[in-house]
């Protein structure tokens, strides 16, 4: 699905960092982790072709993602459902409108009942009609979830999904995600929450990788 | 025909597309404003290139048809005297042909003033003969000089000749009139340019989040150029219409006798600024085209 290949990045400044691999295989559940600003979102912002490496080839579904141009990426990003740490929506749109931008954006048309089945699945039917600035932390992170998969993508990112919502909520999140995984979705994670990571691992086989000195890391099994 | 075809259809519209970017009350206005001011100045234009080309071509028609020669003599003498004049100009270059005018034509000139029953082979008037000149003309000098010595009582009459730099100046204006509807084409496609690019900056967020969800450019850029037209035809429209009604109520100028024309349009060609909405609409499609696919890939 994604591979990283000795990959590199650098904002300008220092490399953020270097020589990492990775490979995520269909259907696993991975975790990142890392102290904050060891560079998650960024990683994951190589995985879907918002940026390109400054060195060594990232494969997003077996193409190389620096020989892609801006539309293919477009095209690209409806196979991949990205939950963003700070999830932007169109504030002047409902969220049920929100929610259905992919598709909307690439000339499908959803079946309303389908949309309301993912409302419902995330708990936000009685917010559908709602603007999405007046929707609280936890339930913008559960429209930023249902926006990432109603296009039924292969792989689903997600960036800090737990970022500022309680306990409670943050497993609620984390349910959705790996339900999504039995489903067959690759599920890629990145957190801080090293509670979140430890309440995932009996549910599901995760595995965790860890960002650390410019470096990735296989974690061991007792974090 | 693609291009029109997409047009067509972008006009049809995608609702959703539309929806996507807020509306921005700012551009909207500017847009809608400049293309009604521009329109009014286009119809304007037109008009003036319309009446001028009119003035031009009845002018130099006059001028390239006639001109006459006036004999006055006793009774006598005119017989003689017409005979002659008709025998000169017959040797002049750059003259076709000159023909003594019959009595009938003559009193149908003089109809107006006197009446139909005029007797005119009475009254001691001219005898008017019309010259239709070749190439160039003739040389109106030396003519004269000619006709002073054979035949004393003829006047020439070339009174289409002091039009002929007035033909040039309209021409001129007809010419102005082209120009400043380019002009107006140039700056409308400017204007719409500055505020589809203000409408581009100011919704950066909301192509950054589009992108996100995996907009395509031309996507984005659909939903902006489907706004602007739109607009762009609004407003045209609107200033279309106000200025074929200030044309409308041009006082007429026809009554200066056919030598001025009238500054509005005439039969099919108030057809024409009718174009002027599409054509805007069409300049307006292209410029924010233009602009958007530019600024998207700026953003990138
Ligand atoms: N657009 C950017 N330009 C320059 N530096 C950036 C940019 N985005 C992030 N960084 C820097 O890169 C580092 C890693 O950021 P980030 O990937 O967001 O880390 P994490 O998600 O692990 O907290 C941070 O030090 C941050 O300041
Ligand atoms: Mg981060």
């Amino acid at each position: 699905m994604i591979e990283l290949d000795e990959v590199a990045y650098s904002y300008g400044g220092g490399e953020l960092f270097s020589s990492v691999s990775l490979s995520l295989a269909p259907g696993t559940f991975h975790f990142l982790t890392g102290p904050s600003g060891a560079g998650k979102t960024t990683l994951l912002k190589l995985c879907y072709g918002e940026l390109k490496a400054t060195a060594g080839q990232v494969r997003l579904f077996g193409q190389d993602t620096r020989d892609l141009a801006r539309d293919e990426v477009a095209q690209l990003r409806r196979r991949v459902g990205v939950v963003h740490q700070d999830c932007q929506f169109l504030d002047h749109l409902p969220v049920a409108e929100n929610i259905a931008m992919p598709l909307t954006v690439s000339g499908r048309e959803g079946t309303p009942e389908d949309l309301e089945a993912l409302l419902g699945w995330v708990g936000l039917r009685c917010q559908a009609g709602q603007l999405p600035p007046e929707l609280s932390g936890g339930e913008r992170q559960r429209a930023a979830l249902a926006r990432a998969v109603i296009m039924s993508p292969d792989v689903i990112l997600a960036d800090e999904p737990t970022g500022n919502v309680d306990w409670d909520m943050s497993q609620r999140l984390l349910t959705l995600l790996i339900e999504l995984n039995r489903m067959g979705k690759t599920v890629l994670i990145a957190t801080h929450d090293l509670g979140l990571i430890r309440a995932a691992k009996s549910q599901v086989e995760a595995r965790v990788l860890r960002l650390k000195d410019r470096r990735i890391q296989a974690a061991g099994a007792n974090l | 025909m693609e291009m029109l075809r997409r047009m067509l259809a972008l006009l049809a519209g995608d609702p959703q597309a539309d929806r996507a970017v807020p509306p921005t009350g700012f551009t909207a206005r500017l847009t809608l404003m400049s293309a009604a001011a521009m329109a009014l100045l286009a119809v304007f234009a037109l008009a003036m290139s319309l009446a001028t080309g009119r003035l031009a071509d009845r002018w130099s028609e006059e001028l390239a048809r006639t001109s006459t020669l006036r004999i006055s003599a006793p009774a006598d003498q005119m017989q003689g005297q017409t005979v002659a004049a008709v025998e000169l100009l017959r040797t002049t270059p750059g003259v076709a042909e000159a023909r003594p005018l019959t009595a009938e034509e003559q009193r149908a000139l003089l109809e107006p003033w006197f009446g139909p029953d005029l007797p005119v082979e009475t009254l001691p008037i001219p005898q008017l003969i019309e010259i239709i000149e070749e190439g160039d003309g003739y040389d109106p000098a030396g003519l004269r000089a000619r006709l002073q010595a054979e035949v004393p009582g003829a006047i020439l009459d070339d009174h289409g000749r002091w039009r002929e730099p007035l033909v040039q100046a309209a021409g001129r204006l007809r010419l102005l009139a082209w120009v400043s509807m380019g002009l107006i084409a140039l700056t409308t496609a400017a204007m719409i340019t500055l505020a589809a690019n203000a409408a581009l900056s100011a919704n950066a967020q909301v192509i950054r989040v589009m992108r996100l969800v995996g907009a395509r450019d031309v996507y984005i850029a659909r939903a902006f150029v489907r706004r602007f037209t739109l607009r762009a035809l609004i407003g045209a429209t609107a200033g279309t219409v106000l200025g074929m009604l200030a044309v409308l109520a041009l006082p007429s100028t026809d009554v200066a006798g056919g030598f001025l024309t009238g500054l509005g349009f005439q039969g099919w060609h108030w057809l024409l600024p009718l174009t002027i909405p599409p054509l805007a609409a069409l300049v307006s499609f292209f410029a924010t085209r233009q602009a958007a696919l530019r600024s998207l890939g700026e953003q990138s």
